[in-house]
């Protein structure tokens, strides 16, 4: 069955390794890179792309404001478009 | 073709495209990094304020006051006039500004140590004077810029680096319950006590901020926000780790929810 998926972008320079997005996320997309960035954060990325589902929880609770969210809806079936 | 993709089969970049966006960063929050600590709530609670402005359409009509403690540099952050005050003095600055400009929406932004520490008598006479002002109160029981000392708001039993066999509430009297004191005064319209550690949290506050700048606008007296935040610094905890013991420690003393409206 067709369902939400979703992604998020993070800026990797204005990410602090704050784990807080981790923690928040429903699916357990991210995690916190072994790479640095220039500031020597583990930045947050997204491990288990394929189980986002674009809720933006991440995002809610980035002090930094540094994740971008998008979600793909399917087209919902004539049926199914009043309940949307 | 999209109409031919299922979310199975779906690529990372046919979802990231711009008619798929559900969240980026306000345009209310300039480009400057912020000062603060990894994980600190000061971030959470700059973004749902600026986010209140942008969906208000206020930006041009808002002035806010800076204090001194971490935040003292907000108005590096916060894309509004602002104007910096004397360490608890921002209370006094909002009520001159309001005064000469009432159109406007005018907060103030401060730490418990600025707030329930120094600045005590102008937080409440402002709200017992009534004004039209709207005070976002960030509590998280300590002195963070300075380097963890005891504030006003320090649980019974805290550690800090000026309480460090934890606050001895016969010898340094017990944390203030601000937001509950001057809810008894006729002249604050509106007293709430929020978080930000959760998504739902986040929401709850944004809302509450929301209704502050609307009783501010119906010009119906003083409107407080207390969030109750974690200072992962000043009280030596991972943030997550901080956020778990604000839940255990803070919210019994401090309860979230409307105090008065
Ligand atoms: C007149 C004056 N007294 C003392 C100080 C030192 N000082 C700077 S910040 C601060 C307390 C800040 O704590 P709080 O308001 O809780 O903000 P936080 O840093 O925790 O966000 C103090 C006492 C000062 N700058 N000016
Ligand atoms: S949008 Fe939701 S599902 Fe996707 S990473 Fe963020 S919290 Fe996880
Ligand atoms: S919450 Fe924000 S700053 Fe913290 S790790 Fe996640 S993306 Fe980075
Ligand atoms: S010292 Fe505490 S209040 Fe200040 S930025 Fe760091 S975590 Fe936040």
């Amino acid at each position: 069955m067709a369902k939400a998926r979703g992604a998020i972008v993070v800026d990797v320079e204005g990410c602090k390794g704050c784990d807080l997005c981790v923690g928040a996320c429903p699916t357990h997309v991210i995690e916190l890179s072994r790479k640095v960035n220039s500031k020597g954060y583990h930045f947050a990325y997204m491990e288990h792309p394929d189980a986002c589902i674009g809720c933006a929880h991440c995002a809610m609770v980035c002090p930094d404001s540094v994740i971008t969210v998008y979600r793909w809806k399917p087209a919902p079936k004539p049926r199914e478009a009043t309940t949307a | 073709m999209s109409a031919s993709h299922d979310s199975d089969t779906l690529l990372l970049e046919d979802i990231i495209r711009p008619e798929n966006l559900v969240f980026e960063k306000t345009a209310c929050l300039t480009d400057n990094t912020l000062s603060y600590c990894p994980g600190c709530g000061h971030g959470t609670a700059h973004r749902i304020l600026m986010e209140v402005v942008e969906e208000m359409g206020i930006q041009g009509q808002t002035i806010g006051i800076a204090p001194v403690g971490c935040s003292v540099l907000a108005y590096d952050f916060m894309n509004v006039d602002m104007q910096q005050a004397a360490h608890g003095r921002a209370p006094a600055v909002a009520t001159g500004i309001k005064r000469v400009m009432p159109e406007k929406y005018v907060f103030t932004y401060q730490g418990d140590g600025d707030l329930a520490a120094i600045g005590t008598a102008e937080t409440i006479h402002a709200c017992n004077r009534g004004e039209n002002i709207t005070i976002i109160f960030i509590n998280n029981g300590i002195y963070g810029m300075t380097g963890g000392q005891m504030a006003p708001t320090t649980l019974a039993g805290m550690r800090t680096s000026t309480s460090p066999f934890g606050r001895d509430t016969e010898m340094m009297g017990h944390p203030l319950r601000i937001t509950e004191m001057v809810a008894t005064l006729p002249g604050v319209c509106f007293a709430t006590r929020q978080a930000v550690h959760t998504p739902a949290a986040v929401r709850k506050a944004k809302k509450a901020i929301q209704t502050a700048f609307e009783l501010q606008r119906q010009r119906k007296g003083l409107s407080l926000v207390e969030i109750v935040s974690n200072c992962n610094s000043g009280w030596k905890m991972m943030p997550r780790k901080a956020n778990d013991w604000m839940e255990e420690n803070m919210f019994p003393f401090y309860p979230l929810g409307d105090i008065k409206k």
